[in-house]
């Protein structure tokens, strides 16, 4: 029997608090999630540093992809014998959806930033270089890597495929939804993900949702909408990821100076020089990203001693609403009083917006700009939701911005009480 | 702080107005590939290049009062457009020695181009690790549905060659 048609002996299960359990039957999949690097995802967090504001959010992308996987796995069942679907692209589909995050780093948002890297160039680089992974996929044909990586990457020929992993209502965000709010305990991100799978249809380029599960994407559209002001966008882990940001910033810069570190950034020294390559990736995870942070506390840098202590410790900066429109003078004279005492403004005075960290709200947006969920009227017709839906109209057109100026308040509330900076510091931040 | 807002706030300063989103996500990705520095990070969509920070920094934009977006209703969909306001030349101010090239030219040689056509450039200069006959080969693949021509596809080649010079 050809690799790629091979079947475990009996079914393997994963016991998941989301889905219950996650079937395994592929050998293909099994031996895949062996490998190393899939392993690997074991220690990086979905959530990044979401764990400091709920506890509970330590799960990692490990369980996501297997979610992943399982949620297109059951679309792929209800798809069966329905036109539109070539069941040639199951082992593709489930795959792709598998090894989709393949590439993030730890605390991926921030490292991407600072180091201007790319997650998905890395799901790429591991999915078709010398890997573990790549050994597996050639086995299935000399192709299936490249179409893999199409797939991951939103360049496969059918798209039908592409939108099970990757579109406005996909197997992705369906689990990560439920399992962020789960993981963080809130009472927002349910939604009825059974009725979403039995409505859901294939079509020529894209999945879509009979009308009929119009209030059950309804729900989901809602969930994402809360979860994010809720969860993802909170406040407080808005603070830690700036934090964060600032300790490699100083790293990097320390780096480039040509300080002696007292830990050298031995694992770091690929991504300062700005060419990381593929097995200094691999082997960063969020275990050593704190290793390091936990032994910076010793340095000599007070700056950096000092930011490794605030996340390492949960020590973050406080933050207000901050207006650019109205406030760049302040703005301006509060970066003068933190230089003047002695708080080092690049560091210390952070304006953090909310597309500093863009997840993707629900937006029928303009004809070509992307795809939105349809929905299958009862006369085979195509419908954008929020066309057909007064609450996603409503959600649509709501303001989903704002800004924020984080800053350690607890360093300038040690300022003398005489001093007039601090005085004035503190009158232009609380008023 | 906030210098890439003040970077796309520049480029609105250079246009008398944009008109439509997916005009103004091809415009920035043509931009940036020919080494203007913005930092909105692209993956490829259904429709080509998009950047949801770029979709987000300009609802921010307009939210602050910096952009006017104004939008009419289409047959099936909204048409937006995009101008500078006072209060977004006021912001520019703030930022008068930013290392920000004069990209005027680039935004005329595409404003006088249709979307389709920015869409099928913003496309092949995805795909420029590629060669030239594997471009075309995948624009053919992950675009069979525009049907775009041999004529075309050489047309966008000269024009991402005047991009260059």
């Amino acid at each position: 029997m050809a690799y790629k048609d091979e079947k475990l002996h009996e079914e393997k299960v994963f016991k998941d608090p989301v889905h219950r359990y996650v079937h395994v039957r592929d050998r293909v999949i099994w031996d895949l999630v062996g490998t190393p690097e899939f392993q690997r995802l074991r220690r990086v967090k979905q959530l990044g540093t979401s764990y400091l504001t709920f506890h509970g959010a330590e799960h990692s992308r490990f369980n996501h992809s297997l979610g992943v996987y399982e949620i297109v796995r059951r679309i792929i069942d209800n798809f069966q014998n329905r036109e539109h679907w070539n069941h040639e692209e199951r082992l593709l589909c489930l795959t792709a959806a598998l090894l989709h995050d393949l590439g993030h780093g730890p605390f991926s948002h921030s490292f991407e930033k600072v180091f201007k890297l790319d997650h998905e160039y890395f799901t790429r680089a591991i999915i078709l270089g010398d890997t573990y992974v790549h050994a597996i996929l050639q086995r299935v044909a000399p192709d299936f890597p490249q179409k893999v990586a199409d797939v991951i990457n939103k360049t496969y020929e059918n798209k039908l495929v592409v939108s099970l992993i990757s579109s406005q209502i996909d197997a992705d965000r369906m689990d990560y939804l439920q399992r962020d709010a789960y993981f963080t305990g809130v009472s927002y991100g349910h939604f009825d993900m059974e009725r979403i799978l039995r409505v859901m249809r294939p079509m020529e380029d894209q999945v879509v949702v009979k009308e009929s599960g119009m209030h059950a994407v309804e729900d989901y559209i809602m969930s994402r909408y809360q979860m994010y002001w809720q969860v993802y966008f909170h406040p407080v882990t808005r603070s830690a990821e700036v934090i964060l940001t600032k300790v490699l910033h100083r790293a990097k810069q320390l780096y480039e100076e040509g300080y002696t570190f007292k830990c050298a950034p031995v694992h770091f020294e690929t991504f300062f020089k700005g060419e990381p390559d593929l097995q200094a990736y691999l082997k960063l995870d969020e275990a050593i990203t704190l290793y390091y942070f936990q032994m910076w506390q010793e340095e000599e840098d007070p700056i950096l001693s000092d930011l490794c202590w605030r996340f390492v410790n949960r020590k973050l900066f406080k933050y207000v609403e901050f207006n650019p429109n109205t406030q760049m003078n302040e703005w301006m004279e509060l970066y003068k009083l933190f230089q003047k005492a002695g708080m080092d403004p690049d560091y210390y005075l952070v304006v953090d917006s909310s597309s500093d960290l863009p997840y993707d709200f629900y937006r029928p947006g303009e004809e070509g700009e992307r795809l939105p969920i349809h929905l299958l009227l009862p006369n085979k017709e195509l419908q954008e939701l929020s066309r057909k839906s007064e609450i996603v109209e409503a959600i649509s057109g709501k303001k989903r911005t704002d800004h924020k100026l984080y800053f350690p308040k607890d360093l300038i509330e040690r300022l003398s009480k005489r001093s007039k900076t601090k005085k004035r510091i503190l009158e232009i931040l609380y008023g | 702080m906030l210098n890439d807002h003040a970077k796309l706030v520049k480029f609105f300063s250079q246009c008398s107005e944009v008109v439509g989103r997916k005009r103004l996500q091809k415009m920035i990705y043509i931009l940036k590939k020919s080494g203007f520095p913005f930092e909105e990070r692209y993956q490829f969509h259904f429709y080509g290049p998009y950047s949801e920070e770029l979709t987000l920094r300009v609802e921010e934009l307009c939210n602050l009062g910096f952009l006017q977006e104004t939008w009419e209703k289409k047959s099936n969909y909204y048409q937006y457009r995009y101008t500078l306001t006072s209060n977004g030349e006021q912001f520019l101010n703030h930022y008068a020695d930013m290392d920000m090239p004069f990209m005027t030219s680039y935004i005329e040689k595409m404003n006088a181009r249709s979307s389709r056509f920015l869409e099928l450039v913003s496309t092949m200069l995805y795909f420029d690790e590629l060669g030239k006959e594997e471009v075309e080969a995948k624009v053919q693949v992950v675009k069979a549905k525009q049907n775009y021509t041999q004529e075309e596809l050489e047309e966008a080649w000269a024009f991402i060659a005047e991009l260059a010079h």
